[in-house]
């Protein structure tokens, strides 16, 4: 077995606990010392980091949520000297906001190690060629596997997205064994190269694609096997964390998550308390090695579980289940988080709609296809199609300027569309997965 | 000075779905209006339905009252003559005149054709069309 870092993976689990708790505690008196928020938070629950006396008392941490960033954009969050920064990631937020990461040389450095231990842990190693299909820019997938990729001392080829006829030709040309990216723009991508001709088998080296930042299924980790012979893993991250760290290893059965980087803890939604392993609840984790914008007791909205049991790969850090779900109405749309209070602030900036709306998710062909249906008041009517083509084109860009998505807009009659008493089910998702 | 020739036609906003045009068309039977032309143009998942009406302003209040967006559009009528070239003869005079046309839809009108028009300011129009021998509908043909 090829490990990336065999001491710190293989670890037994009482020295993982107390490297764990020795982590957390630098951490927390780090954090209690220097951020004005995480003092007010452990103040308020009435911990202090002398409270903490192995890494079982995370418990009496408090838990901290996406409305945190919210509430704290764009950095009052970052717990380090502003000169100490060295990059910005930023995602769509809960109400058009959007959540700003941030990060110091040390913080990259953890990120990049996490990914290539993961990549590692997925059969890749210094003789391959990556390309990676992720989005370069404010997203954090593109960046965040470039870097792991070089830190393992593959080749990276930093392709992006798009122009999908190119990157098939990349493939062939520079001989890239592994893609990295969305599972649907993977799918997408086999589909062209079919149209072209390319067999994958035969005519290129690819054998392995990391996809992520999007739900996805065994299911379809087999029908890419079938079609193509290449073995998908699945990474997974989020901004909050850093971006994608943690993927499946070789077993291909349950997400590692580096015990030595986070501590990960699934909890019921509803009481807070930690559940054992099996059980589902929100995924929660801390990162142990942040210094900009530490990540505690972070509840991801995600529904998971952690598998029981150890992995025959030899790696201690626990595994985590497949994604089944969110605790909160976020979507996933190609890859992008969309919370639908983000699609309803932006559509407030279009003074000729109503503040109804229904978002409508399915699939065209391999790809997400967001649909977003919103009504005319009726004093905003004009005689001229053009003008009310018009207004519809306006609000596709508010959409795409605010979510970093492009969602194809229908305008209805006022009052058309459904009213809700209560809770709004504004979300339709056909999406099968 | 050239208000008689102004027609009030209706925009009615219609989603592009099954059962709509005659959900519009119950609306008009239940008010006892007469649809005198009507015309539907559509863009991707909707339509604007123009329609000239006997009684433009009780149908205006029946469709307000079900929510519908709609507005009323100034229009005028041009008479054609029921003959080979009449469209042409009405159309070349417009053209010389420099008057654009937004849009235009014809139907028949007793013993001659007629041709709607929707032009960027109807009052000046009329004018100049009357003045260059152009016979114009006048609105009280259509509302009663």
């Amino acid at each position: 077995m090829v490990y990336y870092n065999e001491k710190l993976e293989t670890m037994p689990k009482e020295e993982t606990a107390r490297l764990q708790y020795q982590e957390l505690k630098a951490l927390l008196d780090r954090v209690y010392r220097n951020s004005a928020f995480y003092h007010g938070k452990m103040k308020e629950a009435g911990v202090s980091p002398d409270d903490i006396k192995s890494i079982e008392d995370i418990r009496k941490l408090p838990f901290m949520k996406k409305t945190d960033l919210r509430d704290n954009y764009p950095d009052k969050l970052v717990c380090v000297d502003r000169e100490d920064l060295v990059r910005f990631h930023v995602s769509s937020g809960t109400t058009g906001k959007p959540t700003v990461v941030s990060y110091t040389k040390n913080d990259i450095e953890m990120w990049a190690d996490a990914v290539a231990r993961s990549l590692t842990a997925c059969g890749l190693g210094k003789r391959d060629v990556i390309q990676v299909c992720y989005g370069y820019g404010l997203f954090t997938g593109g960046l965040g596997l470039h870097y792991g990729a070089e830190k393992l001392g593959a080749v990276v080829i930093p392709a992006s997205t798009g122009n999908t006829e190119r990157q098939i030709e990349l493939i062939q040309d520079l001989k890239t064994t592994a893609v990295a990216g969305t599972p649907s723009y993977f799918i997408h991508l086999l589909d062209v190269a079919k149209k072209m001709g390319v067999d994958i088998r035969k005519d290129t080296n690819l054998r392995i694609a990391v996809l992520g930042a999007e739900p996805w299924t065994e299911e379809m980790r087999r029908y890419i096997h079938d079609i193509s012979g290449v073995t998908a893993h699945n990474i997974f991250g989020t901004s909050e964390l850093s971006g994608p760290m943690f993927c499946d290893c070789e077993e291909m059965h349950g997400t590692h998550i580096h015990s030595d980087i986070a501590y990960t803890e699934i909890i019921d939604p509803e009481t807070g308390e930690p559940l054992p392993p099996g059980e589902k609840g929100e995924l929660t984790i801390t990162v142990l090695k942040k210094e900009a914008f530490p990540m505690i007791r972070y509840r991801l909205g995600d529904v998971s579980s952690i598998l029981e049991g150890e992995c025959p790969c030899g790696r201690t850090s626990p595994r985590i289940d497949r994604i089944t779900g969110r605790v909160d109405d976020m979507l996933i749309i190609r890859g992008i988080n969309v919370f639908p209070s983000a699609v309803e602030h932006a559509l407030l900036k279009n003074p000729f709609l109503t503040s109804h709306f229904v978002i409508e998710v399915s699939r065209k062909g391999r790809l997400d296809d967001m649909l977003v249906r919103v009504e005319l008041k009726p004093e905003a009517m004009t005689d001229s199609i053009n003008g009310l083509m018009q207004m519809q084109a306006v609000v596709e860009r508010t959409l795409r300027d605010a979510l970093n998505v492009a969602a194809r807009v229908e305008l209805c009659p006022p009052n058309s569309l459904p009213r809700f008493e209560g809770k709004a089910k504004r979300v339709i998702d056909k999406r099968v997965i | 000075m050239n208000e008689e020739y102004i027609i009030k036609q209706l925009s009615i906003f219609s989603e592009n779905k099954a059962g709509k045009l005659a959900a519009i068309a119950k609306i008009f039977l239940d008010t006892g209006v007469s649809i005198q032309a009507f015309n539907i143009a559509e863009a991707n998942n909707f339509g604007v339905i123009r329609v000239i009406v006997d009684k433009p302003e009780v149908a205006f209040e029946a469709f307000a009252k079900q929510n519908y967006a709609l507005k009323y559009t100034d229009v005028l009528a041009i008479k054609m003559q029921d003959v080979p070239g009449g469209l042409f003869e009405a159309a070349k005079l417009i053209g010389e005149l420099n008057i654009n046309i937004e849009y235009a839809y014809a139907f028949r009108s007793g013993e001659y054709g007629a041709l709607i028009v929707r032009v960027a300011n109807p009052g000046e129009a009329a004018k100049a069309l009357k003045k260059a021998g152009i016979e114009l509908i006048p609105a009280a043909n259509y509302h009663f």
